[in-house]
């Protein structure tokens, strides 16, 4: 069995930090992740502006560098819920179209892998902190990663878990969008941290480093001083400490 | 159209939303409305307690009827021909306005009153029978008041959603020539009491259709007020406006939409009124229009038949639920999508109605694709899907920004290979010594100004993940490990699942190019 770590571009260049905890965890449970280096970006940006031609050249890569695993796992459900759109990208490719659903079959977010496959909901972690989670919008929706996090979360000693007002609702991020459409996107990312704030957490959580880019940058901008990570970072975090 | 309509018209959604988020009544009034709404939808659905099966009926449903277009609407016709409607066919907007005049001209009418309709605003109707001396009365609240400030619906089910009780009791003075409170007893007490006079003395009733039933030749009509009711019994003519695909086969997949719809649009159970009209007057009824006309409305509806991309548009049911549940919408309102149908089904139809890439094309950008829209549908339209669809043609015909265009090639060219991948990441770092201040940038230069002027942007770290595998490898020794025993077994468990999944897949006859979510 081959399991490989999908980093995604994102926590590749700035988050290199989720990358390391999901590989340290996972050594716990005696799964050696492997790390295919021709990997690049899943190709999202391009696909949703609607440069397909462009995004088949990054899907290749992503293709081509998980050929041999039995099993893809990424730190964002974003990103898996992008290669399960290879498929339609592909459509007209019979050969790259079989390839493309065979990858799809095997691709994990980081939380199912863990409880789904693993069947792990307690890491035997402790983080005595008050905690907020922002369920992003594709993990949650396109994925159906709904329970495996709160699943987690719930067997972390000292974790005090607060419900986020309007928890559903895009933080904005958008990708392109946050650009195209900055006014909408920071009207978005505005509401959402006034929402975290409104929780009085110390500790904002996710699964999507993008979305907590996009959170943890308002956050910082408007000096507030609220932690922003993944809950990878946060389950590694409380089993080091435990 | 009115001047307002035109001027937003030539703008683009980012100047229209630009208006909208500035403007903390909107605002406040959207979000207010919004909420209360999709409050509602959660809890009746939840109530329900079968809600995924009932909407994946209504979806089936939905399907069928379109996938067999054709057939259903020659039944409908042919049976309300039957029960002696006149039925009209309409191909363009246009034609359907003529015919509207033409039977109100035959009708010597001087005053139409209208219960609400969603067509009758894509026609911009009102405006052409001014045009002919007729008075066109809207008697819904919610059109009578955007009537009388000579807007276009903000909402498809609440179309004075962007005002607040303190506006509306300004727009309801002057037209009584006296003040009147801003309570909303006391408003709705003056409307109706001024739309009386009005009903009594039409010479036309026109309404809309929510669902026309194939196996009856009958209209089925939701409303929450009565004027529907009134505008349909009330006056000697009938013309009801009806959107080709508005069509379901029976009675009993009327229960599913009847099921759906109230709960979706504004969380009841059923609507206040729920009328089915089967032809004109009878000898035996007490009341019912002498003469009724139904306008069957193509208006760029055909052009999604047989578009495997956006044929389910076509499935849409018009309860605003996608509305309600879009945080795009509820920061910028309906005016900023600048045409008669807003939020997410809005910013997919409109383009889609009207073929015409270059002008309406940009209002595909104004959504972060959360799929809000999509979980929200009573009918599963996967409009998030069919965003990205509208991105892709326009780019495909040649629209795309000159600019982008490049970065997206450029991002090809980088993405196409990891070492240029890695390249750029090294590049990057040596780049941003100008601009990182403790640990983040803060620049709103250039293409930045959008992002820093809401956020901070990151630095990048020292290492990227690429630069620190060797370093990770070495200590845990991952590439020359196995995986353990437990775990190895767990996955073996796993891989048996999904050959089973894509067994079953297959015997259902789901191919591979299925792409909801």
């Amino acid at each position: 069995m081959k399991v490989s770590l999908f980093i995604t571009c994102l926590s590749d260049a700035i988050y290199p930090r989720v990358g390391e905890a999901m590989v340290r965890l996972l050594a716990r449970y005696g799964v050696a992740l492997q790390f295919p280096t021709v990997q690049t970006c899943c190709g999202q940006p391009a696909f949703n502006s609607g440069y397909w031609k462009e995004a088949r050249d990054s899907a290749r890569t992503i293709l081509d560098a998980f050929e041999d695993s039995d099993f893809v796992i990424a730190p964002s459900g974003s990103c898996i819920g992008m290669l399960h759109h290879y498929p339609k990208l592909f459509e007209n490719d019979p050969v790259m179209l079989a390839r493309s659903e065979a990858l799809r079959a095997k691709s994990y977010e980081f939380t199912q892998f863990l409880v789904n496959v693993l069947e792990v909901t307690d890491v035997g972690a402790e983080f005595p902190h008050k905690v907020t989670y922002h369920p992003s919008c594709h993990g949650t929706r396109l994925l159906g990663v709904k329970e495996e996090p709160l699943a987690l979360m719930k067997k972390v000693k000292g974790l005090e878990l607060i419900p986020l007002p309007f928890a559903e609702d895009c933080c904005g991020f958008g990708g392109t969008f946050a650009v195209k459409m900055a006014d909408i996107s920071g009207a978005m990312v505005t509401e959402k941290v006034d929402h975290v704030l409104e929780t009085e957490a110390e500790v904002l959580v996710g699964l999507d480093m993008a979305c907590m880019m996009n959170i943890a940058g308002n956050l910082r901008y408007r000096e507030k001083p609220v932690r922003v990570m993944h809950l990878a970072e946060l389950l590694y975090e409380g089993v080091k400490e435990a | 159209m009115s001047g307002a309509a035109k001027g937003a018209k030539r703008q683009t959604v980012k100047e229209r939303s630009e208006l909208a988020l500035n403007d903390e009544f909107l605002r406040k009034a959207v979000k207010f409305t919004t909420e209360r709404l999709r409050n509602g939808k959660k809890k009746a659905s939840e109530e329900h307690g079968n809600w995924e099966l009932w909407r994946e009926r209504g979806r089936q449903i939905r399907l069928h009827t379109i996938a067999h277009l054709d057939y259903y609407l020659n039944l409908f016709v042919n049976n309300a021909r039957a029960n002696g409607v006149h039925v009209h066919f309409a191909d363009t907007a246009q034609d359907a306005v003529q015919l509207t005049m033409d039977i109100a001209k035959h009708a010597n009418a001087r005053s139409v009153v209208k219960s609400k309709s969603m067509v009758s605003e894509e026609l911009h109707l009102n405006q052409a029978l001014e045009s002919i001396g007729v008075e066109a009365i809207e008697t819904d609240l919610g059109e009578y008041i955007i009537q009388l400030a000579g807007e276009m619906p903000s909402h498809i089910v609440i179309p004075a959603i962007h005002k607040n009780r303190y506006q509306i009791a300004e727009l309801l003075s002057k037209e009584a020539g006296e003040t009147l409170p801003p309570d909303t007893t006391a408003l709705a007490g003056f409307v109706r009491k001024k739309l009386r006079e009005k009903f009594l003395e039409a010479d036309i009733g026109m309404t809309g259709c929510n669902f026309a039933i194939a196996e009856t030749g009958s209209m089925v009509l939701f409303e929450n007020e009565g004027n529907a009711r009134m505008v349909s019994t009330v006056p000697k003519t009938q013309i009801t406006l009806m959107g080709m695909e508005r069509i379901i086969p029976s009675w009993s997949d009327l229960e599913v939409m009847a099921t759906l719809l109230p709960r979706s649009a504004t969380g009841q159970k059923l609507t206040m009124y729920m009328s089915g009209i089967t032809g004109p007057r009878r000898e035996e009824d007490a009341d019912g229009p002498e003469e009724m006309h139904i306008i069957i409305v193509d208006n760029g509806r055909s052009l999604q038949l047989g578009d495997p991309e956006f044929q389910e548009l076509l499935n849409c049911i018009r309860c605003g639920a996608c509305l309600n549940a879009c945080p795009v919408y509820r920061h910028i309102g309906g005016h900023a999508y600048g045409s008669t149908y807003s939020g997410p089904i809005g910013a997919v139809l409109t383009p889609s109605l009207n073929k015409n890439i270059a002008e309406w094309d940009d209002i595909a950008n104004a959504s972060s694709l959360c799929g809000a829209c999509y979980e929200a549908c009573p009918v599963k339209i996967p409009l998030h899907d069919m965003l990205v669809y509208l991105r892709r043609r326009k780019v495909e015909a040649g629209h795309g920004n000159a600019l982008e265009s490049m970065g997206m090639q450029g991002f090809a060219t980088v993405m196409g290979n990891s070492s240029r991948f890695g390249g750029v990441l090294r590049l990057g770092k040596l780049g941003q010594k100008l601009v990182v201040r403790g640990g983040v940038i803060r620049t709103k230069l250039g293409p930045l100004k959008g992002w820093n002027t809401y956020r901070v942007t990151p630095s990048l770290p020292k290492q990227s993940f690429r630069d620190r595998w060797d370093t990770l490898d070495k200590e845990l020794g991952l590439t020359k490990k196995d995986i353990s025993e437990t775990a190895q077994s767990k996955m073996e468990a796993a891989v048996k699942k999904r050959a089973q999944a894509a067994a079953e897949a297959k015997a259902e006859g789901k191919g591979g190019k299925g792409h909801h979510g």
